[in-house]
């Protein structure tokens, strides 16, 4: 077998494994598509009347892209935490004394979390749907919308798995993830308009990618108005090459970084 | 040359852990088809060996071979030949322990009809059929342990580690453990089996590496580590603390060599000879005192008696005194070649 045909053997195997434990624990997946389902209806109902979005979109088809990409990005921390675990109870020592793929591990992780992203995303549009969301524009649009979000969790996932390896606690994982992601997805464009934040926040939130990847998917779908104000920011008037490139620079920063660190770490 | 080739050979490994030496020139062989016991204290570096040879770690200096294979240059090769059970049992709880032992089958590449064959031989073997259906979070220790090591015998490795395989076993679980190990021992697997007991190395091992903070302070078989600690030893437990002094004054001419006296537990050692007739001696010697003996017997040496006669400390003074149920080899004291 040559080494690619090994590696994609390998993550299979462990795509599968990972898998399994979804299976098995329901709760992960209840409360990963939980929480969302609870955000569209409180900024739905709850701030929905508060926010004034510009031109005349709908808030719900405003509001749903920057779900989409809130959910995917915190679910990508997913990643991180499954790490420490199995270097805590010693299944990467177990994993790295094998004749496997050296990359395969981290493959096999990113992909099953990837795919827990495309469950939470889909049971979310369905809500969306329930809620007055509407895709309004083409099948390939609409696809490549989803793509983008994803894309971008699964590069999130590869710096995830970098900093699972290196915190090694779950808990600690867990926690510091979420306070640097949690603001990073609310000094955004994702609830309320860029035209609201005081200068200083509006220039981070104008460059930060998950206000691209939001802005992106709104257009792919076709939740924003012709008649819609230009952003003034590049990031925004080209949201989908700036996420492609974040994308991009993440994997190829963290993708060498975690295979590294996974291959010299070991069980404490 | 069956019997005449080493399934192991360790020359000189030197691992130092920031200023912390961990190893500091161990070397050693294994001849291939027999067991060596890697026995030593807390800390003593008995699994940072077990890392290097298994290739989950790189040595500062010296050399190792596996299987003939060089465990740096031909890391790939080492892994495809050896199987480890480390000190914890790693085993995935989600799966189910058939689930385990064919992912792991897998990733040695044995195919899907293999992996699951000897998933299933194994899980007769090891005596864990009745629960291969059940994810392995609803093992017992002793089975989650026994899953571990037929995990890592699935591709029938020619060299199998076994870090510490019995250490947080009850013991009825331990002696079942033993069976099992004894029983690969007669397909003819070598083995490294690391341990703190030597009763366990006793009963396991051909041969005994003894390592204390670092370096290899005996070897040979159990009985020439036996020879070199002295034979069986006199215990007794008196009522009080006035009364050891008395009973070490009575029973000192019995003695062969230096006393243990332990004020705490109230207990006195020493090695001697001449078996039960001098047990009745000692007997006899007490009674002409005020002596109350609470507790009085034959001894075999253990791995303390090792450490007390070849270190001069107590196997339990050799860990970190931190934490001494932590097996990390790091936090051992600075300065650790201590000359002999």
């Amino acid at each position: 077998m040559s080494t690619v045909a090994q590696t994609i053997s390998d993550s299979v195997t462990i795509t599968r494994r990972n898998l399994i434990k979804v299976k098995r624990v329901p709760d992960l997946i209840v409360f990963a598509t939980l929480s969302p389902i609870m955000f569209v209806l409180l900024f739905r109902y709850v701030f929905g009347g508060a926010i004034q979005v510009p031109g005349d979109v709908p808030y719900a088809e405003f509001l749903l892209p920057g779900i989409f990409a809130q959910t995917v990005v915190l679910g990508s921390t997913v990643t991180g935490a499954s790490i420490a675990e199995d270097l805590q109870k010693g299944l990467i020592d177990r994993f790295r004394s094998l004749p496997m793929s050296r990359s395969a591990v981290l493959i096999g992780r990113t992909v099953a979390d990837l795919g827990l992203n495309v469950i939470s995303i889909v049971v979310m549009a369905l809500t969306g749907l329930v809620v007055g969301w509407r895709i309004r524009s083409s099948v390939p649009e609409a696809a490549a919308g989803f793509l983008v979000l994803l894309l971008l969790a699964f590069s999130i996932s590869w710096l995830m798995a970098l900093v699972g390896l290196l915190v090694r606690t779950p808990e600690v994982v867990n926690n510091a993830s979420f306070m640097v992601l949690f603001p990073l997805t609310f000094i955004a464009n994702t609830f309320v308009p860029l035209e609201s934040f005081p200068p200083v926040l509006r220039t981070f939130a104008e460059w930060n990618p998950v206000s691209a990847v939001v802005q992106a998917a709104r257009n792919l779908f076709g939740n924003t108005l012709p008649g819609a104000p230009v952003p003034d920011a590049w990031s925004l008037q080209h949201p989908v090459l700036y996420t492609v490139l974040w994308t991009a620079l993440i994997l190829v920063v963290f993708v060498p970084l975690s295979v590294r660190a996974y291959q010299r770490t070991s069980t404490r | 040359m069956p019997g005449m080739t080493n399934a192991v050979v360790v020359e000189g490994l030197v691992k130092r852990f920031g200023a912390t030496t961990a190893l500091d020139g161990v070397g050693f062989t294994v001849a291939e088809g027999t067991v060596l016991g890697l026995l030593g204290p807390n800390g003593a570096g008995k699994t940072t060996v077990v890392r290097i040879l298994s290739t989950l770690m790189r040595a500062d200096a010296g050399r190792a071979e596996v299987a003939g294979l060089d465990v740096v240059r031909q890391a790939g090769e080492v892994r495809a030949s050896i199987g480890l059970t480390g000190q914890y049992a790693a085993v995935d709880e989600y799966l189910t322990g058939s689930e385990n032992l064919e992912m792991v089958g897998q990733l040695y590449r044995l195919g899907k009809r293999e992996s699951r064959a000897r998933a299933g031989q194994l899980l007769e073997r090891f005596e864990l059929t009745d629960a291969a259906r059940r994810p392995a979070k609803t093992y017992s220790g002793g089975m989650r342990r026994r899953l571990d090591i037929a995990a890592s015998l699935i591709a029938r490795p020619r060299v199998l580690f076994l870090d510490e395989p019995t250490t947080g076993l009850d013991p009825r679980s331990r002696l079942g453990m033993w069976e099992f190990i004894a029983d690969l021992v007669q397909d003819g697997t070598t083995i490294l089996l690391t341990t703190q007991y030597l009763e366990e190395a006793d009963r396991l091992a051909d041969r005994m590496v003894v390592i204390d903070r670092g370096q290899v302070i005996a070897r040979g078989t159990a009985d020439e580590l036996k020879a070199q600690v002295g034979g069986e030893r006199l215990e007794l437990t008196v009522a009080t603390v006035e009364q050891l002094v008395l009973a070490a004054e009575a029973l000192r001419p019995l003695a062969q060599a230096e006393m243990r006296r332990d004020e705490q537990t109230r207990r006195l050692s020493m090695p001697v000879s001449g078996g039960t007739e001098t047990l009745a001696e000692a007997l006899h010697r007490l009674s002409a005192t005020s002596v109350q003996v609470l507790d009085i017997g034959l001894r075999r040496p253990d791995l303390d008696d090792v450490f007390l006669t070849l270190t001069g400390h107590a196997a339990e003074d050799a860990a970190p005194p931190t934490d001494p149920a932590d097996p990390v080899e790091p936090s051992l004291p600075v300065g650790t070649g201590a000359p002999r």
